[in-house]
């Protein structure tokens, strides 16, 4: 802008016409948005959901801030990154539901490519543990080939690019106390404690 | 070093800004069409775009492009008819007389005003992008902001 701009040219433009144009060109960019996103409220806190034509890519609690997973996302896939949430409906669907007691496992199709090497066996392996159940660290490096990477089993669940879809929230510490998580320790306790029906309503 | 922002943030924050480019250049009524080409233009070609490019320049002139072939498509199109239709009125009918104000400059004065004084651009850009020199440029800014002080008085008033 300049300084000898008059005030009036400068005058607020409406947030709706903004919202309106916004709508309108998710809606005619098509193919063209390489990843679309919204954010989703549930009782863990506003989750970050991103996806590509692929499938579901990024699931994101609060805590690991919204923006710089973003600009990650822009960085590692493609910066044509765009507010779409009508694109994520069917997995806000499946996450009210699973938050409502309703949903056991997730049918999206899951887009993997965040996922290298051995952190991709590991979270691959996630959802070989039921609703409901919890394995420790020591038997997901059982469950991926190598008993020894206990703490590399540790890393994989904590940097999992899909928590909740791919439930890391399920391994937990050998002694039954459930450790760290990605989205903090006291969403992880309400996860499991919504899986073995231990909350109160 | 520079990062190359998510596209959605170019949109929040350029938007705007781009669409008062667009109600100067072309009136409320086609601003909208030239918007959205725009921004549909600029996500198909940002992945090419370096990343310390200044954007809102880079989104002005293509605002320009795209304000272009509006009105030349809205050339091809009219139909001629016996009474000129009233101009359609903004939707929400504020600020009208400015932007009236602003489409009856002559239309040098009119796309300096859009692209310097509501884009940003630097003088020098102004006159590459509309032909002529900086400072012929500079003067027809200076003379819509005049011409704009007499017809449209409140300019000054930042009126929301």
């Amino acid at each position: 802008m300049n300084d000898e701009t008059p005030a009036a040219l400068l005058a607020e433009i409406a947030l709706d016409d903004v919202a309106r144009l916004h709508a309108d060109l998710v809606r005619r960019a098509n193919d063209l948005v390489d990843v679309a996103y919204r954010t989703l409220d549930t009782p863990v806190g506003p989750l970050l959901l991103a996806r590509t034509a692929q499938g579901l890519v990024r699931v994101a609690f609060a805590v690991q801030d919204h923006d710089a997973v973003l600009q990650a996302l822009s960085d590692d896939i493609s910066p044509r990154v765009l507010e779409a949430p009508h694109r994520l409906d069917d997995v806000a669907r499946e996450l009210d539901e699973y938050f409502a007691g309703r949903r056991r496992t997730f049918d999206v199709p899951l887009d993997l490519r965040l996922l290298h090497g051995f952190r991709r066996v590991v979270v691959e392996h996630l959802p070989d543990i039921a609703y409901g159940r919890t394995e420790s660290y020591a038997d997901m490096a059982h469950r991926a080939g190598s008993p020894k990477a206990v703490r590399a089993v540790g890393t994989a669940c904590a940097l999992n690019p899909l928590p909740l879809v791919l439930p890391c929230h399920r391994v937990v510490r050998s002694d039954g106390s459930p450790g760290q998580y990605a989205g903090g320790t006291e969403a992880k306790r309400r996860l499991l404690a919504l899986e073995t029906g231990a909350l109160a309503a | 070093m520079s990062v190359k922002q998510p596209f959605e943030r170019v949109v929040v924050a350029h938007g705007p800004t781009v669409l008062r480019v667009c109600r100067a250049v072309l009136g409320a009524a086609d601003a909208e069409d030239a918007w959205s080409e725009t921004f549909l233009s600029a996500l198909r070609a940002y992945p090419d775009l370096p990343a310390d490019a200044n954007v809102e320049a880079w989104l002005v002139t293509i605002a320009h492009r795209k304000s272009i072939d509006v009105v030349r498509r809205a050339a091809r199109q009219a139909v001629p008819v016996a009474d000129v239709p009233d101009r359609p009125a903004a939707h929400d009918g504020r600020d009208l007389d400015l932007w009236a104000a602003v489409a009856a400059l002559p239309e040098k004065q009119r796309h300096v005003v859009a692209y310097h004084h509501l884009g940003g651009l630097p003088y020098d850009d102004v006159a590459a992008l509309l032909g002529g020199t900086a400072a012929a440029a500079r003067r027809a800014g200076a003379d819509g902001i005049a011409t704009l002080r007499t017809t449209y008085p409140d300019i000054d008033g930042g009126r929301r």
